[in-house]
């Protein structure tokens, strides 16, 4: 619906806008048509209207009738405009008069106004200057700018009545006399008021007492602030004498101040100081601040902080200082206190930092160390199979290039044995594991001894001498093992690096050195109440000398380092772990001594230690005989302990350094037999009545030590050699000779004196008596062992290196054992039923050392055999007691040693960890 | 005749080896067999025995030990396994020496399921061995029976 009425709108509207096209005067009737046909709803309300209006505009008929009245009205309405005209001009009178009075009554009232305004202004005029009443001088302004908006007003009504007639300017006129009047009269009022303040001016004095009171609030207030605040202030003249002073904490009055110069009234530190600044100051003319501590008897010591600034008179010339000073010691103190502080915290960080990256560094060492021990232990024992294996394949029946490779293999397999060994030696001496004994030992016996052992391995043309002073003491107390370690390591590196002439060993006693003067004192009283005996120190220096190629200048620095040889060539050359002199380094400076070189290349080297000894008073070593002083007593030379001089010359051929039964195969052609081992090398035999001189000479029976050292290395594996040796007396027993070695041998042997037959056979006596010694006196071991199959393996073992064992099944039964007999070694599980190992050591160590068995009956031990007091003859000397753990860690190992185990093999037990156990504790 | 020597000696080589590599026996089998000579022929084979009767009785303690439900003695278990570790490291049981660490480790913690696992885990290695060991033994006899050297075998 609502579309179609959309569409009918439309053509509606076409429509309309069609007949629009029409002209206006035309088309008014057919509009007229047009529109009243359309429907009413639609028609605008406009088009009605116009529609209306037309019919009144054609009305034409009456326009005369119109015109005539409209005439009549024009002179009635001129006269009316005369009329309103006249009255108009009345009004305006009327209204001007108004308007006058009105003017006049309005100036009248500003004049009064004026006139009140000017007497305020009288009276209002001086407090203007007192700055401190403010609010009465805004007053003021603000009325005067009234006064001023009242003038422009009048001005403004003045201008609008310009406009008007002669009466106005007539009226103006008489208005302006009458204000002139009236202003005339008012000058006169004024004049007289004026003289009448004037008068009551000098009566009143009311503004300058204000003035004064406010003055006085004004200066008492500064004065409350100059008296309060924690300052001193004052002003002094060009003297620097006081005018004024404020103090907050007066210690003087004023007027012990005022009119003196700082100088003149305090003494102490800080016054000098604190005249010159404000001297300073004033000669310099520019203000500054300076901090000065005074310390006076007046209120002792005070910083304070002083701001000095100089003042001038109008003409600009200085005439003295204003001076203001704070108290501020207890800041500057803190300021201190803080600096310290945050100084105290920078070292301290500093430190800690440094500290960290110590510990950080130690840490990695340690753990670096403990890997390389940990993996060295690890390596030692399948190489140590490796060798075992080898050395026991060279007991089969092999041809001559395959004994050639094994040994080869042999050597190479020790070398790796040696340079892990050291590894480990050197650890220990590091991580401090290292534990020093104290023994009786006799230094010539160490020295002889050292020197036989090298002289059996001598594949060189070289005479080994040992000199030893006759000062030395016969027996010294030292760790024995660690001392014969670093003497046959720098022996064995002498000899290494000589190719002929001497090497040697010589050892005599010094003073106490200076660089052990200070520290050895206290260690030494210390470690003599811990003995309880009365021992006293000896120093010995001992030289190893050898004639050999020498070590060039620039090489001595890194000789001691590990892992370093003089030259890469020397290595190659030579061999070497390059360990060996830094462990020697490493024992005698653990020893509390010092190890040195001197050398000349081609000349040769003589390293020399220093150590310190302790002597014993008692003079009985009858208990501390070790096998050769047996054997001296045997050889009917009792005397042999005080000989200075030993001499060996090279014993070739016999090449049992590898302990290695298989090389004795490759013994020597007879002739080199009967020459060598028993060569004489002075015409005189030792004699007991000849050993007083100084460097008496030992002639030493190369043979008899041969003997004795083949015992004690081929034991093992091969006794029947040593048999085959006595028996044959000197007759060869190998089937093939090396050439070298039989050259060597044989020129050697030229140059050779031949021993007598008699001297030959009464020393091959003695031998074999000697021998038998030692068969009788086999060393007793004791294991203490719970586990069957271990104590069957170990048995089988101690079997082979030629020894045997009794067995204890716990620590119990181990303390009977001791206690029944005596033994030389014990070998002693830790982890045990009924008492375990550390604790039956604790118990077999506390009665060494007290005699009797009462720790282990408090502890719980039965001993019913304690009666037999027998035992207490062995109670002096220390039973070598050997750990077996289980495992390898540092911590069993110091518990081992910390319960008087000497040393600790780690299990599974083997023929390689065994045999060095034994070769290390029977002698 | 020498063909099978070597034949044997052979396998008996290999299978030395193999117990090696596959970590039954470690280097203290090696020291054991060190130790035999003619002296004591029959040391490895004596020494072995011991171990496995050893074996059994501790295996047997243990196993009554921990068969006490609620209220197991750790300490005896733990005093039994200390003694089977050491015998099985003395004769180079390589894979029971490392199951005793184990078990003594449970033992330690008190871990009663870990004991058990554990002390099945020795009962069969121990009888492989023992299995095993038995065959090594018995080719020895063989090569000997066969008249031949028993080779040295390098690991």
């Amino acid at each position: 619906m609502v579309c179609e009425m959309e569409t009918d709108q439309i053509e509606e509207m076409d429509v309309e806008v069609l007949s629009s096209m029409w002209p206006e005067n035309v088309g008014t009737e057919a509009d007229k048509q047009f529109n009243v046909e359309k429907p009413a709803g639609d028609l605008d309300t406009l088009k009605e209207v116009t529609i209306e209006e037309k019919p009144t505009i054609a009305d034409l008929t009456r326009l005369p009738e119109l015109m005539n009245s409209t005439q009549q009205g024009s002179s009635q309405l001129t006269n009316l405009v005369k009329q309103w005209e006249y009255m108009q001009d009345n009004a305006v009178r009327l209204l001007r008069e108004e308007l006058k009075n009105l003017n006049r009554q309005r100036e009248e009232a500003e004049a009064k106004e004026l006139k009140i305004i000017e007497e305020y202004k009288f009276e209002s005029n001086e407090p203007e200057n007192v700055p401190v009443l403010d609010e009465t001088s805004d007053l003021f302004r603000r009325f005067r700018q009234k006064k001023r908006d009242a003038l422009v007003d009048s001005k403004k009504i003045e201008i609008y009545e310009e406009f008007d007639t002669v009466a106005y300017w007539k009226q103006k006129a008489l208005n302006l006399e009458k204000m002139l009047e009236a202003s005339t009269e008012r000058e006169r009022r004024l004049v007289e008021k004026l003289s009448e303040s004037l008068k009551t001016m000098e009566s009143q004095s009311a503004p300058v007492q204000e003035l004064t009171q406010n003055l006085e609030r004004a200066e008492g207030f500064l004065h409350f602030i100059l008296q309060n605040a924690p300052i001193v202030m004052g002003h002094q003249d060009k003297d620097l004498r006081y005018l004024f002073i404020y103090n907050k904490y007066p210690s003087l009055r004023e007027q012990d101040i005022l009119g003196k110069t700082d100088v003149e009234i305090f003494h102490g530190g800080g016054v000098k100081e604190s005249q010159d600044f404000k001297r300073e100051v004033l000669e310099k003319g520019k203000a500054s601040k300076r901090e000065i501590t005074f310390t006076t008897d007046l209120f002792g010591s005070k910083t304070f902080l002083i701001y000095v600034e100089p003042v001038y008179n109008k003409a600009g010339e200085k005439i003295g200082i204003n001076y203001m000073g704070m108290e501020v010691t207890e800041q500057v103190d803190k300021r201190e206190k803080m600096a310290k502080l945050r100084e105290d915290n920078a070292v301290r960080k500093a430190m800690e930092s440094e500290l960290n990256k110590t510990i950080h560094i130690t840490e990695e060492t340690m753990r670096a160390k403990q890997m390389l021990a940990t993996m060295s232990h690890e390596i030692r024992s399948p190489l140590s199979g490796v060798v075992g294996m080898a050395e026991i394949l060279s007991t089969t029946r092999l041809d001559k290039e395959q004994r050639q490779l094994l040994n080869v293999m042999i050597s190479s397999g020790d070398l790796v044995l040696q340079l892990i060994n050291d590894i480990l030696d050197l650890s220990k001496v590091e991580s401090g594991v290292m534990k020093l004994e104290a023994t009786k030992f006799r230094p010539r016996e160490v020295v002889k001894h050292v020197l036989q052992t090298a002289a059996a391995s001598l594949k060189k043309s070289l005479t080994l001498e040992g000199n030893i002073a006759d000062d030395v003491p016969i027996e010294v107390v030292g760790d024995v093992l660690r001392i014969r370690q670093i003497l046959t390591n720098l022996i064995s590196n002498a000899i290494k690096f000589t190719h002929e002439g001497n090497v040697g060993i010589k050892l005599q006693v010094i003073s106490e050195p200076s660089f052990a003067r200070d520290n050895t004192l206290t260690a030494d009283t210390e470690e003599q109440e811990q003995n309880g005996l009365t021992e006293t120190s000896v120093w010995i220096c001992c030289d190893v000398w050898d004639t050999g190629i020498g070590i060039p200048e620039n090489a001595i620095p890194c000789l001691f380092k590990k892992y370093m040889q003089a030259s890469a060539d020397h290595a190659r050359k030579y061999g070497g772990t390059g360990l060996g002199l830094a462990i020697c380094k490493q024992l005698v400076e653990l020893m509390g001594g010092q190890l040195t070189v001197t050398s000349r290349v081609n000349e040769g080297s003589t390293f020399t230690f220093i150590l310190p000894y302790k002597v014993g008073t008692s003079d009985d070593y009858s208990d501390d005989q070790d096998e050769f002083s047996d054997m001296a007593d045997h050889q009917s030379e009792p005397d042999d302990t005080a000989e200075g001089y030993f001499q060996f010359k090279p014993l070739l051929g016999s090449i049992y350094s590898n302990g290695g039964p298989g090389i004795g195969n490759d013994f020597l052609p007879h002739k080199v037999m009967l020459t060598s081992p028993i060569k004489l090398m002075n015409s005189f035999v030792a004699d007991p009545s000849n050993n007083t001189g100084q460097s008496e000479m030992l002639q030493l029976e190369n043979g008899g030590y041969v003997d004795e050292s083949k015992l004690e290395t081929s034991s093992g594996h091969c006794p029947e050699s040593a048999h085959q040796y006595e028996n044959g007396n000197g007759r060869c027993f190998s089937k093939e000779s090396e050439s070298c070695s039989s050259s060597q041998a044989s020129s050697e042997g030229g140059t050779l004196e031949m021993e007598s037959e008699l001297t030959v056979s009464s020393h091959r006596e003695e031998e074999k008596a000697e021998t038998d010694l030692k068969e009788t006196s086999k060393p007793k071991i004791l294991l203490v062992e719970d586990n069957k199959i271990n104590i069957m393996v170990a048995k089988s073992m101690m079997k082979q290196l030629g020894h045997t064992m009794d067995i204890a099944n716990n620590g119990v039964e181990a303390i009977t054992a001791i206690n029944h007999s005596s033994y030389d070694l014990v070998l002693m599980d830790v982890c045990m039923p009924v008492l375990d190992g550390l604790k039956a050591t604790r118990l077999i160590r506390s009665y060494e050392e007290t005699g009797n068995w009462n720790a282990a009956i408090e502890a719980g031990v039965d001993i019913k055999t304690l009666e037999n007091e027998q035992v207490c003859v062995r109670s002096t000397n220390r039973l070598p007691i050997i750990a077996m753990t289980a495992n390898t860690l540092a911590e069993s190992s110091e518990e081992c040693y910390a319960n008087g185990m000497d040393s600790f093999i780690s299990k599974p037990v083997t023929l390689q960890k065994l045999r060095e156990c034994l070769q290390q504790y029977l002698h | 005749m020498d063909t099978l020597i070597a034949q044997l000696q052979r396998q008996f080589r290999d299978y030395t080896i193999s117990l090696y590599h596959q970590g039954f026996l470690d280097d203290q089998f090696t020291e054991l067999k060190k130790l035999q000579d003619e002296c004591s022929p029959d040391f490895v084979a004596e020494v072995v025995t011991l171990f496995f009767e050893d074996c059994e009785k501790l295996i047997s303690n243990m196993a009554r030990a921990l068969d006490q439900t609620g209220n197991v003695d750790f300490k005896l278990v733990g005093s039994s396994v200390h003694q089977l570790k050491g015998s099985s490291s003395s004769v180079g049981a390589k894979r029971v020496k490392g199951l005793c660490i184990t078990l003594k480790e449970c033992c330690d913690s008190q871990n009663y399921e870990g004991c058990v696992r554990c002390l099945q885990q020795v009962d069969i290695e121990y009888k492989t061995l023992k299995a095993k060991l038995q065959d090594l033994f018995n080719l020895e006899q063989q090569i000997v029976q066969a008249g031949g050297r028993i080779p040295q075998v390098d690991i």
